[in-house]
């Protein structure tokens, strides 16, 4: 502490309550713990300084972003050190013409689209939490979102990242292009939850924008129906740039937020959008319709302009939060079917949904069979938040069962440690504590997430 | 150190709601609400103007709204809070970022109000409040301590640094003041009949603005009462925790303000989302069935003169570019920002541009430039620095505190840049 003390100035190492409280959870309020110090880093070599501190007196530290992590990624471990990455929010580098930008990892990932707009560029990851969410929390845990399906998740879009190490070392993974030599080791650190230390620099690439938009929503009477909709979509050879579905708990709370024009009385959207060249688009639109039509949605609707497509975009992205609307209380879900399996995955939710007599809303990323599932419940109720976990475990496991993963997007974190060794071998997860220990014996960085901390961590 | 104890602290493992509603009074349970709503998604982190600065989490709105609950909830020292709630500048910019509809104000000014007779101050500061709260709602009292303070720019230097930024604002010269007809007859045949918030610091700093509303009005054929007996809205009270005050004076009005006029119309955002809020703070009072049907009445000028159609206006004599900045009170508050900005475009040869960062707070909120003068500088300076790299030779804005802040940062970095109210800029060119 008194190092700590030393090394940064008093009022960026917090340790009142009211700093230890207000940090102590972070998008998933199922889990609290006040951690000892918060440190507002400033620069990256004091990053570096604090990782040093920290392993030298073997205390653990959690990297944060802006906390909105779903599944307890950023954490605090008790009485360890918290490493709030905001104030570092700078663009280090930015070429146009390379279509590269070099970032701190506390810059906010819409704020990256933003910067190359001029240039007609722009960043595609673009998760539901994008006007807050940070990049280093992005590179932690591979985020996507609703535009990943053409082009792929945050993995498919880092070019490389400078990262300090659990030990304080610094070193420098992939360089200014997507190919390289030897292992991937870029690819490694991106999804890695911030056990192989914090990114500091990280370069990203960014596209052109496509020239055209055609944002489709499409009114279903079943959930189950749209989900097969999907599935068709697919089977046509048409690769739309995102294709989405809520559900109508989702659609009634999107609305009282947003006011998209959502249709209020379907059992569930479908938001299809295809993107590109002009001429392309005409031959695209034509099939598109045709596909729509024949899966048996009762109302489609176009968006006409840039305004009513940015509102239908702006309704899906604020579905999560505006869910709050409804329920004092919820668990959100993250799990993957294969695309086909959509249908019977929903089905299944819904009959989950029955038994357990709790609400569960739906709104995902249907284009990569990428479940958010959120389960409402009253917390204030003895007992329901048991059921909420019960149920959303029950959910996990049918994705497993279809053949799909327990996450597509939100992480492991501390929510789903107890799942990992169902879908990964005893050999498979021996690998991965291999790989860990050699990067960080002593189970510093962001110990207890992802994989359970061992006994030598916890003794650390 | 003072607690707003209810209930033991206990241990959780995981983030419960727990406040006791029904034992914090009337405003209990609105508060317990609004911070049960929140799902702490950290969507209004980017919103907040203090979260911009100090990019930490106590000072974003899901830091204070969580600072609330476990002092609410008796898990958190009261003082351990305070920092951070003093602050919230009230701009309520977190609200229309919020997907989840959490009402802020419903949980700020409750708790400030709720907190302020148990919090620790220092001598200072119940000094500096007083004198706030002894002169701002009071016209007379007001003008003379603004006259006294003018005075008092000359010794400056020897003053604190809070006292300095108070002075600072205000004028050297006070404005003549121009006492306002207590009835207005419509011109032509009477469209409307309303009556007219004097507003209290308003009349003494720019007097102008009610006057010009007036002219306004009254020119499109709306008939003006200016209720005698009126007094302060009460919004500064509230807003800085002075629950008692701000009841008396919303009861005063109630009273004073007649209920068969189509509106009652404000000029000053921070009055009209004050007013709006009567009903809370009279919350459980044998008054809150009047309180709220004067509240449904309140209407901010701008609103009013839009719905009533269109002006008859003489185009400027030549192209004149302005800006036009957001009050917090009008924008957040009383989501009016389409409406100000139609009406000025309805002003032939006028150009009305937008400033960069038009959604940031301008740091004037209330009293906060006195309370908290660093951010509020900051906030000003950026502003100022924003309007000047639009190119605009004037501003037009719908709040006084806005428009003095304004002014005064556009000063001090050497512009003549004006800054005047909407209605002001309507006044200069209706056809009387
Ligand atoms: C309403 C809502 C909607 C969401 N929608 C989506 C969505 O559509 N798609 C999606 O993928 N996710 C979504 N998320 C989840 C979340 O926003 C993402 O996981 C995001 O990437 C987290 O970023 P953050 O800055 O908040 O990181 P934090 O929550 O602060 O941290 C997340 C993890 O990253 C680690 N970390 C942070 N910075 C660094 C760094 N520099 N180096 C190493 N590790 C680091 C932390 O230790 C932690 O483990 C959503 C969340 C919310 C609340
Ligand atoms: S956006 Fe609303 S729900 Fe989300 S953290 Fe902020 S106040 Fe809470
Ligand atoms: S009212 Fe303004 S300053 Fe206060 S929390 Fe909300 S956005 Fe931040």
């Amino acid at each position: 502490m008194s190092r700590l003390r030393q090394s940064l100035p008093p009022d960026r190492v917090l340790t009142s309550r009211a700093a230890t409280t207000s940090f102590e959870s972070d998008g998933l309020t199922a889990y609290r713990e006040k951690p000892g110090v918060i440190v507002l880093v400033e620069s990256t070599s004091e990053v570096v300084d604090v990782v040093k501190l920290c392993h030298e007196f073997g205390v653990p530290f959690v990297a944060r972003g802006s906390g909105t992590s779903l599944s307890g990624g950023s954490l605090p471990i008790a009485n360890g050190v918290v490493i709030s990455l905001n104030r570092l929010n700078k663009i280090i580098d930015y070429s146009a013409e390379q279509r590269t930008i070099t970032v701190e990892p506390g810059f906010i990932n819409l704020e990256v689209s933003k910067h190359v707009a001029g240039d007609r560029l722009y960043y595609s990851p673009d998760p539901s939490s994008g006007p807050v969410c940070t990049i280093g929390g992005n590179v932690a845990f591979n985020s996507g979102g609703a535009h990943c399906l053409k082009y792929g998740m945050t993995a498919n879009h880092v070019l490389g990242i400078k990262a300090v190490l659990p030990d304080g070392e610094v070193v420098e993974f992939g360089g200014e292009s997507l190919e390289h030599v030897g292992p991937d080791l870029c690819g490694m650190f991106v999804g890695s939850e911030g056990l192989f230390g914090v990114a500091l620099e990280i370069t990203l690439r960014v596209l052109p924008q496509p020239e055209r938009f055609h944002t489709v929503l499409a009114a279903y009477d079943t959930l189950a129906g749209a989900g097969d909709a999907v599935a068709m979509i697919v089977a046509s050879g048409l690769l739309p740039g995102a294709m989405e579905i809520m559900d109508r708990l989702a659609i009634e709370a999107s609305e009282a937020a947003v006011h998209a024009g959502y249709p209020t009385t379907a059992a569930a959207a479908l938001l299809v959008e295809l993107e590109g060249p002009s001429e392309e688009l005409d031959a695209e639109i034509p099939l598109l319709e045709q596909v729509i039509r024949d899966s048996g949605a009762y109302e489609v609707r176009v968006a006409a302009n840039k305004e009513e497509r940015s509102r239908i975009w702006v309704g899906r992205k604020c579905a999560f939060s505006a869910i709050g609307r409804l329920s004092p209380d919820y668990l959100v879900q993250d799990g993957v079917v294969p695309r086909t399996e959509l249908g019977n995955a929903l089905s299944a939710i819904e009959a989950l949904s029955e038994q357990y007599g709790l609400r569960v809303a739906n709104v995902f990323h249907a284009g990569d069979g990428n479940l958010h599932p959120l389960i409402l419940f009253d917390g204030r109720i003895p007992g329901e938040f048991e059921q909420a976990e019960h149920l959303a475990g029950e959910i996990l496991m049918m994705c497993l069962r279809l053949g799909g993963s327990i996450t597509g997007e939100h992480g492991v974190g501390v929510e789903k440690i107890a799942y990992l060794p169902e879908m990964y071998t005893e050999n498979e997860m021996n690998l991965m504590r291999l790989i860990r220990q050699a990067v960080d014996p002593a189970e510093i960085a962001n110990r207890g997430k992802m994989l359970q901390a061992s006994a030598l961590g916890k003794g650390g | 150190m003072v607690s707003l104890q209810f209930r033991s602290p206990h241990w959780r493992a995981r983030v419960q709601h727990n406040i006791p509603a029904e034992e914090l009074g009337p405003l209990g349970p609105l508060m317990a609400d609004a911070v049960s709503k929140c799902v702490h998604c950290g969507f209004c982190l980017q919103a907040c103007p203090t979260y911009q600065v100090m990019g930490e989490e106590m000072d974003s709105p899901r830091g204070r709204i969580y600072l609330l609950k476990e002092v609410l909830e008796g898990s958190l020292p009261l003082d351990e809070a305070t920092p951070y709630i003093d602050r919230c500048l009230g701009c309520l910019s977190c609200e229309p970022a919020c997907p989840s509809g959490v009402p802020y104000r419903n949980l700020i000014t409750p708790f400030r109000i709720l907190a302020e007779p148990i919090r620790a101050r220092t001598r200072f500061d119940r000094f500096l409040r007083w004198v706030i709260l002894q002169t701002l709602p009071y016209p007379n009292r007001f003008r003379l301590s603004a006259i006294l303070g003018g005075l008092g720019k000359r010794f400056a230097s020897a003053m604190p640094r809070r006292m300095k930024e108070m002075t600072a604002l205000l004028p050297t010269k006070l404005p003549a003041a121009r006492p306002l007809p207590e009835l207005t007859p419509a011109v032509g045949t009477r469209r409307a009949r309303v009556a007219l918030l004097a507003g209290c610091a308003q009349q003494v700093l720019a007097p102008d603005i009610n006057h010009a509303a007036i002219r306004v009005l009254s020119n499109s054929g709306v008939e003006v009462v200016v209720p005698k007996n009126q007094v302060c809205c009460g919004a500064i009270a509230a807003h800085t925790g002075a629950g008692e005050l701000a009841c008396k004076l919303a009861r005063q009005n109630l009273v004073a303000f007649p209920q068969d006029v189509d509106c009652i119309i404000t000029t000053a955002a921070g009055c009209g989302s004050g007013m709006h809020e009567y009903p809370v703070w009279l919350k459980n009072d044998s008054k809150e069935g009047e309180a709220k049907k004067l509240a449904v009445l309140v209407k901010d000028v701008s609103a009013f003169l839009l719905e009533l159609g269109p002006l008859n206006l003489v185009p400027l004599e030549r192209p004149t570019r302005i800006a036009y900045h957001d009050a917090c009170h009008l924008a957040n508050g009383q989501g009016i920002t389409s409406q100000p900005r139609a009406l000025l475009q309805q002003i032939g040869n006028l150009e009305v541009v937008e400033v960069k960062g038009g959604q940031n707070c301008c740091g004037s909120a209330g009293t906060y430039n006195i309370e908290q003068p660093e951010a509020a500088h900051l906030l000003g300076q950026q502003k100022a620095e924003a309007i000047l790299a639009t190119g605009a030779v004037a501003v037009a804005s719908g709040n006084i505190g806005c428009i003095v802040q304004l002014q005064h940062h556009l000063e001090t970095l050497g512009s003549g840049v004006r800054v005047r109210h909407t209605v002001e800029w309507l006044a200069d060119s209706i056809r009387a």
